[in-house]
């Protein structure tokens, strides 16, 4: 891809919280970096994970309780939440690769309604009401990432959002470069022809294990940063739910392109935003862009100007 | 706590109760997942569709058409609401499945979910979340039996009953009619048997649409003993997909035996440790799925 | 790449960190507008006993405080957070840094209250909880500036429990909503039942909205409890004592008690159901000509008579705001000295005082259902059995485990 391209996208990162509500901003950059995460294993492994959320989820709860209840600071906090999800995905990808297809996306389904369960039961989580009061805390013992800095008027936790930024920028670079390198290459293999790529002696559940790792652990980052963001660890963020909408996302945004699955994150935490005073409407919309996408869409909207430019986006 | 005899037997009333609704809309599912391959994920949303139109029938119905003192009485709507959701089933066989059917099978799991997902935010705009009484409960049925170790009441008894009898004649008809054989022939062969005359997207269509006239069938069940309420639905259906691919996934039969079983080992649990009830079959699922692959009952593909 | 994307962001977090920008300027009068915020169930399973109707209250209150203060306009805005946490917590925390809200009321759900009244201590925010029950709004969880005006599960837990076990239930059975606000009622009820002598023989945890209570009201029959505690609310209340009824529990020797319950959920359950039910409240509309009339003016926009919550909002904005008209600003410390200092006595509240711990103290009711024969309206559903003075009903200062209370 054009230099340029990422050059004025990491411009409009830099400046973003100056033009856009900087925790809006954050949270976009939380659910992208989900997003992408999880296409990892749909759009460049063809595994579709009906369960990603005991990954971000899971993840938000451990960084949670590791900076509220241990004290860590932030960066070994979310450090820890992305193995934990690197670990739990570990346990689940073992489990689910055995199965094919729908069999495969049932049973990370039911393993992450697990983690629902004890996401719900387990003392430090709070149960019904979440983790609540996680402290941002001081950036490797030095920088108070609260701290909020005054720019027209308004304040703006800066800190927070270049750290928040500069972690997005760190998961997005290590799924370019998985997916742009002789790994990706095997997982397309995978993904277009299974028992091809096995005939040519590649041990595909061995990639697919890999693949489930990094991307379980990327989404737990994401997870981790946003239990950061809004100090809070929630069922939601574990619930299916939650795993229903990176689906959507990504789907919308243009599965097994770069940049698609943020794009569509973008699109429908704005649209979640901006359409609450339509209350219910908002489930009603988000189905009916599944319904159309799955339809005519299925190559999502950065998909289609891909193949308009004639370039992969 | 006293595992008594009449403890044991209340709660086996009880798990069978849920077990006979797990059962149907599990029919419903391994029907359409078995001679269709689809993973009807509308299936939750459908069913809560077949409470509503029992109870607007009752309450709306008779002032929509000028006649205040008319009510669908529950019976009709035993009738009427498979009707109305199997002509809405067809309409998305024909116009949405029906295109997906080159592609893989995971778009329509993805489009199922999204219509369930638009038929739940209507009816959540317009209804009470928490639920609405259904009082079309007809009074033969009201009351209890006395069955000795506890009072059961009639109407639980009726819903037990009926739904026995529907699945089991459900399963008659797939597995030991020709129409059945047809069916199942048709899915595994369809040029073939098209070759013989028979008009197989026709066949494939009505069967989604008896699929989902299930699903509507149990949600006039619900209604008098749950309250009806838009969520109803998308709070069963991942646990009726857990059922199916434990029964596995093919097989009419897994899915009703299953569904009965698992009926009782929730509500076991909710005697001995009620928090996990919602979870334990997700815990059996991944067991199943590891040391079965194909489900219980399921045939290796 | 690599270097390029993590220098950049470095050297930018570095660069702001280590230039001193100033801190932001103290608020004085917020923007020239005093904005309220009613941030509670809009559309779930509270949102009867809540909802809109929390909003109106508001309304009520601004348009009859004359809709200015200090002559400044007052905006009444309002939110769903369909009992999460995490959209509570983002609404108030997007309220707070950009809309500018002063004070948000409504805050039904612990878990939701919970989370808000910390992000409103954060930011130095008023919140006057008038839908939530959890005690831990005046005690860990308490901040400078927020008030929980309403009732609590100690007061529901005292009232219920001891005129239930004086009037001679004294084995419980508990079903109770297996989360903080469940496992509280029915803490703090057994509490009260044990210290007059009753006993507590068992108790069962259902999930929060559960469709199906058959199990656990079969659990309860077997235990022989006299009295079967419903600790939870809305609509599992409602479908525990619906099924109760078809299992024909509760109709002889053994009785159900709602340890929370609105005047919705009776008008839910119809009179024959419910009748001869008791239960605590902090507010009946027809106590009196004062509440009768708000009741109507209420009546006349919501079409539903007010719940405590509803009523408690109303009194609670009146009164926040007639501390900012006294206090001459809308400071945050200097209103919150005024309202802990001033009488809060309206049709809402007789000899209501706010404490050092942000409880509103006042009388509580102990209520029971009428018989369909003595009910001579649609809404004449309940009588008032007894009054309880607020300092009997809550928690006593000397129990708390509030910062601001020295021992």
């Amino acid at each position: 891809m054009n230099r340029y391209i990422w050059l004025a996208l990491l411009a409009l990162g830099l400046l973003a919280p100056f033009a856009v509500y900087p925790v809006f901003m954050m949270k976009l950059l939380c659910f992208a970096l989900f997003a992408a995460a999880f296409n990892l294993l749909l759009g460049y492994t063809g595994l579709l994970s009906f369960g990603h959320a005991a990954f971000f989820g899971g993840a938000a709860y451990v960084t949670g309780h590791l900076v509220k209840n241990l004290g860590l600071t932030p960066e070994l906090g979310i450090l820890g939440g992305t193995l934990f999800a690197g670990l739990l995905g570990y346990l689940v990808g073992s489990l689910a690769i055995r199965r094919q297809g729908i069999y495969f996306a049932m049973v990370t389904l039911a393993l992450a309604q697990i983690v629902y369960f004890l996401a719900l039961k387990l003392p430090f989580t709070g149960g019904e009401d979440g983790l609540q009061g996680i402290p941002r805390g001081l950036l490797f013992g030095l920088i108070d990432l609260n701290r909020h800095v005054t720019v027209g008027g308004t304040p703006l936790p800066l800190s927070l959002y270049y750290f928040t930024f500069a972690l997005f920028c760190l998961g997005f670079w290590v799924i370019y470069r998985a997916i742009h390198s002789p790994f990706g290459q095997v997982l397309k293999a995978i993904r277009e022809n299974e028992p091809r790529a096995r005939s040519l002696g590649y041990k595909v559940e061995r990639f697919k294990l890999i693949a489930f790792i990094l991307s379980s652990a990327l989404a737990g980052m994401a997870g981790a940063m946003k239990c950061l963001i809004f100090q809070l660890a929630s069922l939601t963020d574990v619930s299916w739910h939650t795993s229903g909408e990176v689906v959507l996302m990504t789907l919308l945004g243009g599965v097994g392109t770069v940049l698609g699955p943020s794009a569509g994150a973008f699109t429908v935490v704005t649209l979640q935003s901006q359409l609450t005073m339509v209350g219910p409407w908002i489930t009603v919309i988000i189905g009916g862009i599944f319904v159309v996408c799955v339809l005519v869409f299925r190559r999502g909207f950065v998909g289609e100007l891909g193949r308009l430019l004639r370039r992969s986006l | 706590m006293g595992l008594s005899f009449q403890t044991v037997m209340s709660q086996v009333m009880l798990g069978l109760n849920n077990g006979v609704f797990y059962a149907i809309l599990s029919l419903g599912l391994a029907v359409i997942f078995g001679l269709l391959n689809i993973v009807n994920f509308v299936h939750g949303a459908l069913y809560m569709l077949g409470a509503y139109v029992a109870l607007l029938g009752f309450t709306m119905l008779g002032p929509l058409l000028g006649r205040p003192d008319f009510h669908l009485n529950y019976w009709a709507a035993l009738i009427v609401a498979p009707l109305v959701v199997g002509a809405l089933g067809v309409l998305i066989e024909k116009t949405m499945l029906r295109r997906l059917r080159k592609f893989d099978h995971l778009y329509g799991l993805l489009l199922t979910f999204g219509l369930a997902l638009i038929i739940q935010g209507v009816f959540t705009n317009y209804f009470n979340v928490s639920g609405d009484a259904y009082d079309g409960k007809p009074e033969v049925l009201s009351g209890v039996v006395d069955l000795g170790f506890m009072l059961f009441p009639k109407y639980r008894v009726w819903v037990i009953g009926i739904s026995l009898v529907v699945c089991f004649g459900t399963w008659f008809v797939i597995e030991r009619t020709k129409l059945g054989s047809y069916l199942r022939a048709g899915t595994e062969n369809p040029e073939l048997v098209k070759a013989f005359g028979i008009n197989v997207p026709l066949m494939i269509t009505l069967t989604y649409g008896f699929g989902v006239g299930l699903a509507a069938f149990a949600g006039v069940l619900a209604a008098p003993i749950y309250s009806v309420s838009p969520v109803m639905g998308s709070e069963m259906i991942i646990t009726v997909f857990a059922v199916v691919v434990i029964g596995g996934m093919g097989s009419i039969m897994g899915s009703i035996l299953t569904g009965l079983l698992l009926g009782m080992v929730e509500g076991f649990t909710k005697v001995v440790y009620a928090p996990a009830s919602g979870t334990v079959i997700f815990l059996i699922m991944v067991i199943v799925l590891l040391v079965k692959p194909a489900g219980l009952f399921g045939k290796e593909a | 790449m690599k270097s390029l994307y993590s220098s950049a962001a470095l050297s930018a977090s570095l660069l702001l960190t280590a230039a001193g920008f100033a801190a932001p300027p103290k608020d004085t009068i917020s923007d020239g507008v005093v904005k309220i915020g009613v941030l509670t169930d809009m559309s779930g399973v509270y949102s009867t006993l809540g909802g809109k109707g929390t909003q109106v209250g508001v309304e009520m209150a601004v348009k009859d405080f004359g809709g200015k203060v200090l002559g400044k306009p007052i905006v009444v805005i309002g939110a769903d957070h369909q009992n999460k946490a995490d959209i509570a917590s983002a609404k108030a925390r997007e309220w707070f840094d950009n809309e500018k809200v002063d004070m948000i009321t409504g805050l039904l759900n612990s878990g939701c209250a919970l989370a808000v009244q910390k992000l409103g201590g954060d930011k130095k925010r008023i919140t006057m909880n008038t839908g939530a029950a959890s005690t831990e709004l005046t005690n860990g969880a308490w901040t400078p500036y927020s008030i929980h005006y309403v009732y609590d599960t100690y007061a529901l837990g005292k009232v219920t429990g001891q005129a239930v076990v004086q009037t001679g239930g004294k084995s419980w059975f508990f079903i109770t909503a297996d989360y903080a606000f469940g496992q509280s009622l029915e803490g703090n009820t057994s509490l009260f039942v044990k210290k007059l002598g009753g006993k507590v023989v068992g108790s069962v945890r259902h999930p929060l909205s559960s469709a199906d209570f058959s199990s656990y009201l079969l659990q309860a029959q077997a235990s022989g409890a006299q009295i079967i505690g419903l600790a939870n609310a809305g609509g599992d209340t409602i479908n525990a004592i619906k099924q109760a009824r078809e299992f024909g529990i509760g109709q002889k020797g053994q009785k159900l008690v709602g340890l929370l319950i609105f005047d919705t959920d009776i008008k839910s359950l119809g009179l024959n159901v419910a009748q001869g039910m008791q239960f605590t409240s902090g507010f009946y509309w027809d106590r009196d000509n004062a509440t009768r009339a708000f009741a109507k003016r209420f009546f006349d926009i919501h079409k539903a008579m007010p719940t405590m919550d509803q009523a408690g909002a109303y009194s609670a904005t009146m009164n926040y705001l007639k501390a900012i008209k006294l206090a001459g600003t809308d400071d945050p410390d200097a209103v919150m000295a005024k309202l802990k200092s001033m009488d809060i006595s309206d049709f809402f509240a007789v000899n209501g005082k706010i404490r050092i711990d942000g409880r509103m103290v006042h009388d509580m009711y102990l209520m029971e259902v009428k018989k369909p024969s003595d009910s001579k309206g649609e809404w004449d559903l309940l009588k008032i059995v007894k009054t309880v003075s607020g300092d009997e009903a809550f928690m006593p200062l000397s129990e708390s485990t509030c910062p601001a209370v020295k021992k």
